[in-house]
């Protein structure tokens, strides 16, 4: 992800030769994710934040919400973004400048995993139809790298958005108004969880780590909602999946995905 | 940063400051060294309210190569606000402001570094800070030092600094948000204390000759109450379990 380091052949060897026989290079079983820790409200001045380790990647959130001016073509409803960036002392190959096309998908596949979910009900954010609505910012950002960065910043900016206290603001004499005192949690929907599966051979892989990722063929994310339904996905790599793959693939994301909303709503509530 | 307001009490009857302080306390501090597992040497420092982490990297190959020296390495350093670390959502992109404040974090590190053990190399600094509360280049820069010295980097001394400044007419140490904003001079100071060398020293605001002298007394004293902070750091990464 942050720009392929040269991991040796025999690494790559060791890896495959371990999932002929069913196991993986730290020893978890093929649909096992790494120890998630989730710890919210990390950065007190945001509105919500999360500081999240999935296995050794670490990934800090953090929630602006503040007046804003709607798209033009939806005068109805609240802005809500996600980003995501690369910090240079997250791996020695990050170099500083403008994002680089993996870091872009990272920031947009997040986005849209939440955005997609309808996660955030942005109808709810209107101060005033046409003229003033409520922007919501999640902006991630990686501090430490080993491997699948699009479930390790989804889930940040996931529980970032679950454990966020919005401000109210009212419509006084043609500005929105800030009212003192009274915050609520942002209207959310659902919980969208992102499982990331990796292709090595022809063996799948949940949440692949930074070995593992440097020695994939393909690479897919599903993020399911609390339905159990798909609702956002990304394939990327140079290889391909079978139709069939394709399918075990969604099964795998939403049983995955269950276990991992449960740990976000312990988070909410341990947060709230 | 920003207008000055004359309405806020910065200073009560007792010489109690705003936050509770006295003239010459600084604010909590904690300094942790390490914590990054990709980073050569990392360190996490918490001042006040402010929180910032720092990676180090290096010495290692120059990238562009016309930047590197064939007499002497490089030192590079990067200071960076997250969009939410401050107040309003700030925009990714850097600042003029961080491009300045970086410069100085710098100019104020190359002293203690022994760069010239190192040519045509570079030792890159990267600092991020996670929520600002005034006197981040300070906490910044004092963070810095300890992640160099944890990256294992050979220096002279450590770089330790913190601002003094001055609110209703009294001259006082590590000023906060407030106190920057609504007081009259803040004067940012890094020291290296065995070397008894001053290396980033800033001032706005303004001060008699007497109260210039007194301000950079003050500071040197408190970069020494930082200094104790900084070894500690060290010494509880790298000998934490040795005599307990």
């Amino acid at each position: 992800m942050a720009s392929h380091s040269v991991i040796d052949e025999l690494k790559k060897t060791q890896i495959l030769e371990l999932l002929e026989q069913g196991k993986r290079i730290d020893g978890r079983v093929l649909d096992e994710p790494r120890e998630l820790s989730i710890e919210t409200n990390a950065i007190p001045k945001a509105n919500g934040s999360a500081r999240v380790r999935l296995g050794d990647t670490e990934v800090i959130c953090g929630v602006k919400i503040q007046p804003d001016r709607p798209f033009p073509d939806t005068g109805d409803k609240g802005i809500f973004m996600c980003t995501a960036e690369l910090l240079p002392l997250s791996h020695p190959t990050v170099e500083t400048g403008p994002p680089q096309p993996p870091v872009i998908e990272l920031a947009r596949v997040t986005d849209r995993g939440i955005r997609e979910s309808h996660m955030i009900d942005v109808t709810k954010l209107v101060i005033e139809k046409d003229k003033s609505v409520v922007g919501v910012f999640a902006d991630n950002v990686v501090v430490d790298y080993d491997g699948n960065l699009f479930d390790a910043c989804s889930y940040a900016a996931t529980a970032a958005l679950l454990v966020s206290k919005s401000p109210k603001w009212n419509w006084i004499d043609d500005s929105p108004v800030l009212a003192e005192g009274e915050e609520s949690p942002l209207p959310i929907n659902t919980i969208p969880v992102s499982v990331t599966m990796g292709k090595i051979g022809n063996h799948i892989i949940v949440d692949p780590n930074g070995d593992e990722w440097d020695s994939m063929d393909a690479r897919v994310t599903i993020t399911s909602n609390s339905d159990g339904n798909i609702c956002a996905l990304q394939k990327g790599g140079d290889e391909g999946f079978t139709l069939e793959e394709i399918n075990q693939c969604g099964e795998i994301a939403i049983r995955v995905g269950t276990k991992i909303r449960e740990k976000l709503k312990a988070a909410q509530q341990a947060g709230q | 940063m920003g207008g000055r307001e004359a309405t806020m009490v910065l200073m009560d009857e007792n010489g109690k400051r705003c936050d509770g302080r006295t003239v010459d306390e600084p604010r909590r501090i904690m300094i942790k060294a390490g914590g990054l597992k990709n980073a050569d040497g990392s360190s996490y420092i918490e001042f006040g309210d402010n929180k910032i982490l720092v990676g180090v990297f290096g010495p290692r190959d120059v990238h562009p190569k016309h930047m590197s020296d064939t007499d002497t390495g490089i030192l590079r350093v990067r200071y960076h606000m997250e969009p939410f670390s401050v107040g309003e959502r700030k925009n990714p992109a850097p600042s003029r402001r961080e491009i300045e404040i970086s410069k100085v974090i710098k100019e104020a590190l190359e002293p203690a570094v022994m760069l010239e053990k190192f040519p045509r190399t570079a030792v890159d600094v990267f600092i991020e800070v996670l929520q600002a509360d005034g006197g981040t280049r300070c906490a910044a820069l004092t963070a810095a030092s300890v992640a160099l010295a944890d990256a294992g980097i050979p220096m002279r001394d450590m770089v330790a600094a913190i601002a003094a400044g001055k609110v209703a007419d009294t001259v006082i140490l590590d000023v906060n948000n407030e106190e920057d904003q609504a007081g009259q001079a803040d004067m940012p100071i890094g020291y290296m204390p065995s070397l008894e060398k001053i290396t980033l020293l800033q001032l706005d605001g303004v001060l008699t000759p007497e109260e210039y002298k007194k301000c950079v007394q003050v500071g040197v004293d408190g970069c020494k109450l930082v200094y104790e902070l900084q070894k500690k750091a060290l010494n509880d990464k790298y000998f934490g379990n040795k005599g307990d």
